[in-house]
């Protein structure tokens, strides 16, 4: 028995300690955001966070997740309720088949975790782990680009 | 919208004729049947394969409006952009219709979602079946309101008089009303009243894709859904000899280790207990390998010499004309990937004799009969729904996972099976994109026009889609194996390999031949654009060469050699946005390239404009600014078609730069992402930008894969132009544009 904490919820988690965290999110979380794309930390497609840092969640065991701080997209918001990367992906229209876009945006969140005003060239090298089939791209930069202005102009705003 | 703009019947005229029962006279004045462009008789678009209204549309007692097609959402965007449609002519709101796309057992069988075809086939039906709709509904509104049509509009879902009185559309059907035959010409709206068609309406799918709401087959979970994995072969044509089951058996959560001949599968409780299973099972198995597959080195020269049947698609006058200077040049594309992210995925459950599939196959209804002849069941019997997996590009693993899926859940009836490909055996087996091979001439006279141009092309087929179950993988690999079909290429005017063979350009005297060849060596099918990819390289390399030759600039001799407008509009329009000045010579290393085409020379129009750069000391590629002009008829989503064209400039950027399949004698080496390289962000152009040119009423023009041509082009001409050395074969990948430009 594992206990992992997913977007801020505890949950047990039975069956083999070696599973990747993946197939933990997607069939016994039912978590749909990370997808399966290579298995082999090559795509970017499963990433979710852990503590606040991007990882391939296919190469990653259960077993050494304990006590550490797991978001998924599910994390970030929800349909019709959007957090502001996903708004900003909505705004920007930022998916073809939207396949790898979940792993896009927790790369995207985990730079602006880090880094909230990226230079384009920072957020072209952060981004270099994940792969898009559909050549949305330039869509994702924009959309990436638009969520950081709109986070730092949140954050600007005076606290009433 | 295949009927031009003078052919549409204006609503005042098809009210002014009024009458519920004469419909038909209603929709078909008597001098409009009588119309010069005489397409009388039949519907536009796949409306004239499947005429019933109600088979396209249905309205029910809650005012539920259901849209059916039987195209599928592949990531394009065709769902939101067939809303549009059927909102625009129905007068609702796009949020108030469900649309239902490609399902054996409610759409219309509109064969495959390929070939750019579905805002021609099925958005074209859709549009005109909803306008055949509310002239119905106007016209029951009239009798029940008992008032002249023309009095009547149509408004958010009702019918509204003009005393003010309305009638909801819910209201107005409660049986068969919506069950008629579509008549051949309908009461379309004037395109200059769109309010919905035109707009950029958001992707009906995006949010629920980007917050992890089910939106793949990769997502559905059933009640008792076993996870399996299929083992494949080390190389084609592998033989079983050999495994140790009963170990595998003995392996947690495993429920059923299926074999059938060569074909050894496992399903088991949980997905990483099928992996692990899969990779036990892998360890133990015994293969007789049979595969001689041709040198990779050596393929081009392997492929001209296979038995090829040759058919002249253009011949006219002396294509021999050696003018004052010509051209010869041999131009090659390698084998190459779908490669979509996400790797084929198929659920099947098989209860009571029937076999239900969940599916991102391109073509529900060929699949399902491919099915059927496979598991030997009665098509009926065979339900294929499709549901979004990861974009395909063409014709990729996903019919062969729906065959493993039903061949497993066959073993274990009553339990859905779910069935994901690894990623190495989705490099490894999904039918690639095939090499091709093209010999070609051209001369120009002294006053800089083209004299003559020959063009030969050689290619294996470009569609082995079910068809005969044999077309699916794990059919060729059961103990009493089915073969694949026959491969067969695609006749002209579209063509297969030979798609865009035959330039656009006026050239006096032309010979273009398409060497079709049957034998197929490595597996292929329909990768997006198929031929057009290479030839559209080829003709548009060779465009640039012929201009140099005549010492013109390449967008002046272009335009020299096009008369059809709307050529030359994108064109202009690409040159004008990036600001393309007439034989500019750029610093060392810089280049600037432009291609054009029309895709298929009968569908969307295409041009692209792009600088670069050439690293001398890396052979790198790295693309600065691109621009892109599209014609693609009426407008539905001008967003839509961005996205479409940004895509395609992006992943044929990846194709050309990068991209092509290795192998040895024996088997596929590249099986992976570190093998198969595609383009990252680092590699992306700086900026890309997209000028759509709206055509209103005219007919829609398919633009899923207008790009992918001109923008290898576009890269080949500027690396010439950045280099002054032209290099012919595909990938322009460093290490070949290292050896090309010797450093």
């Amino acid at each position: 028995m594992t206990i992992l904490t997913v977007n801020g919820k505890e949950h047990n988690v039975g069956g083999d300690p070696n599973t990747p965290l993946l197939y933990v999110l997607r069939n016994d979380l039912r978590l749909n955001g990370a997808k399966f794309g290579c298995g082999l930390g090559q795509c970017g497609a499963c990433t979710v966070l852990v503590d606040h840092q991007p990882v391939y969640s296919c190469l990653l065991p259960v077993s050494v997740l304990e006590g550490r701080q797991i978001t998924t997209l599910e994390g970030l918001g929800k349909n019709g309720k959007p957090g502001p990367l996903q708004q900003a992906f909505i705004e920007e229209q930022a998916a073809q088949c939207g396949y790898c876009i979940p792993g896009m945006i927790m790369r995207a969140q985990g730079l602006l975790d880090h880094n909230p005003s990226p230079s384009e060239a920072d957020i072209r090298a952060y981004m270099q782990p994940n792969l898009c089939r559909c050549g949305t791209h330039m869509r994702i930069l924009r959309a990436i680009r638009r969520a950081a202005k709109e986070l730092r102009t949140v954050r600007a705003e005076p606290v009433r | 919208m295949n009927a031009p703009v003078d052919m549409r019947v204006t609503r005042r005229l098809v009210l002014a004729t009024g009458g519920a029962v004469a419909v038909s006279f209603a929709l078909f004045p008597k001098s409009f049947a009588q119309d010069a462009s005489g397409t009388a008789g039949k519907p536009p678009g796949d409306l004239a394969k499947f005429p019933m209204l109600d088979s396209w549309i249905a309205i029910d007692a809650h005012g539920a409006i259901n849209v059916f097609t039987g195209k599928a959402e592949l990531g394009q965007g065709i769902k939101t952009a067939l809303i549009q449609c059927a909102a625009e002519e129905l007068d609702v709101d796009p949020a108030s219709i469900a649309l239902i796309t490609a399902d054996t057992e409610r759409t219309p069988n509109e064969k495959y979602t390929a070939g750019s075809h579905s805002m021609q086939d099925s958005g074209t039906a859709i549009l005109n079946a909803a306008a055949q709709v509310r002239a119905i509904l106007i016209e029951i509104a009239a009798k029940r309101l008992n008032v002249p049509p023309e009095q009547l509009h149509t408004k958010g879902g009702s019918v509204v008089a003009n005393d003010g009185r309305k009638i909801a559309y819910k209201d107005l059907v409660g049986g068969q009303e919506l069950h008629r035959t579509a008549q051949p010409k309908s009461p379309l709206k004037d395109p200059k009243d769109y309010r919905v068609i035109g707009k950029p309406l958001a992707r009906v799918d995006i949010p629920g894709k980007l917050t992890g709401k089910p939106s793949y087959v990769q997502d559905l979970r059933f009640d008792r859904m076993l996870h399996a994995r299929v083992v494949r072969p080390p190389s084609y044509g592998a033989k079983l000899a050999a495994v140790d089951i009963a170990a595998a058996e003995r392996l947690p959560g495993v429920v059923k280790v299926v074999r059938d001949g060569s074909f050894l599968a496992v399903a088991t409780q949980s997905e990483f207990q099928a992996i692990t299973a899969m990779n036990a099972l892998a360890d133990t198995a015994k293969w007789t390998e049979t595969a001689q597959l041709p040198k990779q080195t050596d393929i081009y020269a392997f492929l001209k010499k296979l038995p090829s049947q040759d058919t002249t698609i253009l011949d006219r006058g002396n294509p021999n004309e050696a003018g004052v200077r010509a051209v010869r040049a041999t131009y090659h594309r390698p084998y190459q990937i779908h490669g979509s992210i996400g790797p084929s995925c198929a659920i099947a459950k098989y209860e009571a004799k029937k076999l239900t599939v969940w599916t991102h196959s391109q073509g529900v209804y060929p699949l399902r009969d491919s099915l059927a002849a496979m598991m030997k069941m009665p098509a009926e019997q065979v339900h294929c729904i499709h549901v979004e997996g990861s974009g395909c590009y063409g014709h990729n693993a996903a019919d062969d996972a729906a065959g493993d899926a039903a061949l497993i859940a066959r073993a274990v009836p009553g339990r859905p099976v779910r069935v994901q490909w690894m990623r190495e055996q989705e490099h490894g087996w999904e039918p690639f994109g095939p090499a091709m091979v093209s010999d070609a001439y051209g001369a120009v006279d002294a006053s800089g026009k083209i004299v003559a141009w020959q063009y030969d092309v050689w290619s294996n087929t470009h569609s082995m889609r079910p068809g005969g179950p044999g077309n699916l993988l794990a059919a060729q690999y059961l103990a009493r194996p089915f073969a694949p079909d026959a491969p067969k290429p695609i006749p002209q005017p579209e063509g297969g390999g030979d798609r865009n063979a035959i330039p656009l350009y006026s050239v006096p005297n032309i010979r273009v031949v398409s060497h079709f060849i049957p034998q197929v060596p490595l597996r292929v099918s329909a990768l997006r654009s198929l031929g057009a990819y290479h030839n559209v390289f080829a003709v548009e390399s060779l465009m640039d060469e012929l201009a140099a030759a005549a010492n013109t600039d390449p967008i002046q001799f272009r335009l020299r050699h096009i008369d059809d407008p709307r050529a030359r509009d994108v064109i202009i329009k690409a040159a004008q946005e990036f600001g393309w000045k007439p034989n500019e010579r750029l610093a060392r290393g810089h280049g600037r390239g432009f291609a054009f085409a029309r895709y298929k020379n009968l569908a969307a129009y295409c041009a692209i404009a792009l600088e670069l750069t050439v690293e001398h000391e890396t052979g790198d590629i790295r693309l600065r600014r691109v621009v892109a002009a599209v014609d693609s008829g009426q407008v539905v989503n001008p967003d839509g078609i961005r996205n479409q064209i940004e895509g395609a400039i992006v992943q044929s950027a990846s194709w050309t730069i990068l991209e092509h399949v290795t192998f040895n004698t024996r088997e596929i080496t590249s099986r992976d992402w570190s093998s198969y390289p595609i383009l990252r962000f680092s590699n992306l152009p700086a900026s890309v930008e997209v000028h759509v040119i709206d055509r209103p009423g005219q007919p829609f023009l398919g633009t899923g894969e207008a790009g992918q041509g001109p923008m290898a082009a576009a890269i080949a001409n500027g690396v010439a132009h950045a280099t002054g050395v032209r290099i012919r074969a595909l990938p322009l990948s460093p290490a070949n544009l290292k050896a090309a430009i010797g450093i």
